[in-house]
C-alpha cells in the first residue's frame, strides 16, 4: 500500500511542474503591458514602476517561474496587489469558510443524490424512476446561482426562515452557523446531486444486471439485503471515483455562491481579486485548488483500491 | 511515413469497442430512427429550432427596443405593455430576454468552435503520432483538468479583461482538455485497425489517411462531447456575465440581466424570473438533444468530465 502511494505521488511530479508553470505564466494571458493592466488605468506612473519592479514582470518567465516557485515551495505565494495581507494569510482565515460551505454542499449532494439513485436504479423504467429523471435533468440545467438567488427571495425575503447573507464562526454559534449555510449547501449542492444520482442509478442498473445478484436472489436473500449488501459496494466504485471531481467543482461553484451570500470565504477573495486583476491572489487561488483536486483524486483513489480489490496495488 | 515497426505495436491504451462504418447509408438510418424514437430529444429538437430561430430574428421579434427606458415604470411585473415586466431602468425584459437569446447562442456556438478547432489538431497529434507529442500533450491536459472549470475560466477571463468575446475564449480553454481526450481515445482505437494498415501500405500518406479514415470516424463521439457542450457553455457565459466577466452594457446577455435584478433582489424580485426560466430552458433543450445524440450514436459511453 505504501509502495503504490509513493509512486502516485512520484507520478505527479511532472503535473506539479505544468501547473506551478501555468500558473505562473497566467501574466502572458494580459493584453498589453501587465504592469500598466495590473496598477489599473488611472494608477500613477509611478505606482505602475513600482508594481513591474515588485513583480519583476520585466524579468523572462522562467526567472519568474524560479522566483514564485521558490516563494511558494517555502509557503510564501505573495501578497495581494491591492492590500498588503499575504495570500497564505487570506486563505488560511477564509479556508474555513469555504470548507464549510463546501462539505456542507457535499452533503446535500450524497443526501439527496445516493438515495434518488437507488430508488431509480431499483426501478428502471418505473414512474418513479422517470420522476427522477425529469428532476436530475432539469437540476443539472439550473444556474446554481439563480437557485440561489430564488432560495434567497423565499426564505429569507418572502417567508424570513432563514437570514440572507452573512457568516456566523461554527465557534461563535453552530446554530447560527448551519441557519446562515442552509440555502448556499442547497444551492451549490443541488447540481451535483443530480449528477451523482444518475451515476449511482446507471452503475446499480449494471450491478443487479449480473450474475452474483441473481444466484443472491435465487438463494433467497431478501431484496434489501441484496441491494445493501452485494450490489451498492460494486455500484459505488463508478461514482466514487469522480466523486473528487465534484467536489472540485463545488469549490468552483463557491465563487458565485459565496459572493450572492456575502460569506467572505475564498471564493470572494477570489471573486475581488478577478474584478481587480490581482495577479498573486488569482495564482495563488489556483494553484491551491489545482493541489485540493490533486489531493483529493489520491484519497479517492486509495478508497478505490479498497472497494475493487481487482485494481489493488495495480 | 511512419515506419511499419511503429504500426505494428500493439496498443498500449484500452481501445474502446469500435465498429466500422459511417460510410455507408445504414447508421445514418439507424441514427435517425433511434433519434426520433427517443421522445423528449425529438422535442427538445423542436424546442432547439425555435431557439435558433430566434436568435436569428432577434432584431426583428422585439416587441420593442430593448435598450429604450421607461423610467417611470421600473421594475413592473408582467402586463399588457410589458408581457414580462421591466428592469431596474424600465426596459422590456421580453425584448431583452429576445436580444440576450441571440448573445447566449452566439457565445455557445463560438466556445464550441473554438474548442473543436484548437482540440481536433492536437488530438490528432496526440492519437495519431503518439510518441513524445503524446506525452507531453497529455500532460498538459492533465494539468488543465486540475484546475476546476469555473475558477479556470473566470481567471482567464479576468485575466484577458471583461469582454463576451475573451469570455467565450476562457470557457473553450475549459472544454478543450475534454475534447482532446475524447479524439484521442478514438484516434488510438482506429489507428490499429487493418483498413488503416492496408491504407498506409500501399503508400498513403498520414496527412491523407487522418483526413480520408481517422477524421470521419473521430467525428460521431466528437459531435456527441460539442452537443453536450452548448449546455455547459451556456451555463458558463451566464455565470461569467452575471460575475462581470462576460457580456458588458449596454449590450445584453441573461446572465447580465440576472446581474442587474440582483442588485434589486429585495425589492422587486420578479425581473430574477423570465432570464432565469431562459437559461433553464435552453441548458435543458441542448443536454437533451446531446443526450439523444449520444444515445443514437450508440457504443460510446462519453464523458465529458465537466458536468458541474
Amino acid at each position: 500500500m505504501l509502495a503504490f502511494f509513493v509512486r502516485r505521488l512520484l507520478l505527479l511530479t511532472p503535473l506539479l511542474i505544468l501547473i506551478s508553470f501555468g500558473v505562473v505564466a497566467l501574466v502572458l494571458l494580459i493584453p498589453g503591458d501587465p504592469a500598466r493592466q495590473l496598477a489599473g488605468i488611472d494608477a500613477p506612473q509611478a505606482e505602475v514602476t513600482a508594481i513591474r519592479e515588485q513583480y519583476e514582470l520585466d524579468e523572462p518567465l522562467l526567472v519568474q517561474y524560479g522566483r514564485w516557485l521558490g516563494g511558494a515551495v517555502r509557503g510564501d505565494l505573495g501578497s495581494s496587489i491591492f492590500q498588503d495581507r499575504p495570500v497564505v494569510t487570506e486563505l488560511g482565515d477564509r479556508l474555513p469558510v469555504t470548507l464549510s460551505l463546501a462539505v456542507g454542499a457535499l452533503a446535500v449532494m450524497l443526501l439527496i443524490g445516493v438515495p434518488a439513485g437507488i430508488l431509480a436504479g431499483t426501478r428502471p423504467g418505473s414512474l418513479l424512476d422517470r420522476l427522477i429523471t425529469v428532476f436530475t435533468s432539469l437540476s443539472l440545467a439550473l444556474p446554481p446561482f439563480w437557485v440561489a438567488m430564488v432560495l434567497v427571495v423565499l426564505f429569507a425575503v418572502t417567508w424570513r426562515v432563514v437570514p440572507a447573507i452573512g457568516y456566523v464562526r461554527f465557534t461563535d454559534s453552530p446554530v447560527d452557523w448551519a441557519t446562515h449555510l442552509y440555502l448556499p449547501w442547497f444551492a451549490l449542492g443541488l447540481g451535483g446531486s443530480a449528477t451523482l444520482a444518475r451515476q449511482v442509478r446507471g452503475s446499480l442498473v449494471d450491478v443487479l444486471e449480473q450474475d452474483y445478484i441473481r444466484t443472491a436472489d435465487a438463494k433467497g436473500l431478501p431484496p434489501r439485503r441484496i441491494i445493501g449488501k452485494h450490489a451498492l459496494k460494486n455500484a459505488a466504485i463508478a461514482p466514487l471515483t469522480v466523486l473528487g471531481i465534484q467536489f472540485a467543482y463545488l469549490l468552483g461553484g463557491t465563487v458565485i455562491i459565496e459572493q450572492i451570500f456575502s460569506l467572505g470565504g475564498v471564493g470572494q477573495y477570489f471573486f475581488v481579486a478577478l474584478v481587480n486583476r490581482d495577479l498573486p491572489v488569482i495564482r495563488g487561488v489556483v494553484v491551491v485548488v489545482a493541489l485540493t483536486f490533486i489531493t483529493l483524486n489520491l484519497v479517492v483513489d486509495v478508497l478505490y483500491t479498497y472497494l475493487n480489490p481487482k485494481v489493488r496495488l495495480g | 511515413m511512419t515506419s511499419i515497426r511503429e504500426t505494428a505495436a500493439p496498443p498500449i491504451e484500452a481501445i474502446a469497442p469500435y465498429e466500422p462504418g459511417g460510410v455507408s447509408v445504414a447508421p445514418f438510418r439507424r441514427f435517425g430512427q433511434r433519434f426520433l424514437a427517443n421522445r423528449s430529444a425529438f422535442i427538445a429538437l423542436g424546442f432547439l429550432v425555435v431557439l435558433v430561430a430566434v436568435a436569428i430574428l432577434a432584431p426583428w421579434l422585439t416587441p420593442e427596443d430593448p435598450s429604450r427606458q421607461h423610467l417611470t415604470r421600473i421594475n413592473e411585473g408582467p402586463s399588457r405593455d410589458f408581457w414580462l415586466g421591466t428592469d431596474d431602468l424600465g426596459r422590456d425584459i421580453l425584448s431583452r430576454i429576445v436580444i440576450g437569446t441571440r448573445v447566449s447562442m452566439r457565445v455557445a456556438l463560438q466556445v464550441v468552435l473554438v474548442a473543436t478547432v484548437a482540440a481536433v489538431p492536437l488530438g490528432l497529434l496526440a492519437g495519431y503520432f503518439g510518441r513524445w507529442a503524446d506525452a507531453v500533450l497529455m500532460r498538459v491536459m492533465d494539468a488543465l483538468f486540475t484546475v476546476p472549470p469555473l475558477i479556470l475560466a473566470l481567471a482567464v477571463a479576468s485575466l484577458l479583461g471583461p469582454s463576451l468575446n475573451n469570455a467565450a475564449f476562457a470557457i473553450a480553454v475549459v472544454f478543450v482538455p475534454g475534447f482532446v481526450r475524447v479524439i484521442r481515445a478514438q484516434v488510438l482505437a482506429i489507428r490499429e485497425e487493418t483498413f488503416i494498415e492496408a491504407s498506409r501500405s500501399i503508400g498513403t500518406g498520414p496527412v491523407r489517411i487522418i483526413a480520408r479514415h481517422v477524421l470521419p470516424n473521430v467525428a460521431s463521439p466528437l459531435i456527441v462531447q460539442v452537443a453536450l457542450g452548448f449546455g455547459y457553455a451556456l451555463l458558463a457565459e451566464a455565470g461569467l456575465s452575471f460575475l462581470g466577466l462576460g457580456a458588458q452594457s449596454p449590450d445584453t446577455s441573461w446572465g447580465l440581466m440576472l446581474r442587474g435584478a440582483y442588485d434589486f433582489i429585495l425589492e422587486e424580485p420578479w425581473p430574477l424570473i423570465p432570464p432565469g426560466v431562459a437559461i433553464v430552458i435552453a441548458v435543458l433543450v441542448f443536454n437533451l438533444v446531446g443526450d439523444g445524440l449520444r444515445d443514437s450514436l450508440g457504443r460510446e459511453t462519453v464523458t465529458l468530465g465537466l458536468e458541474r
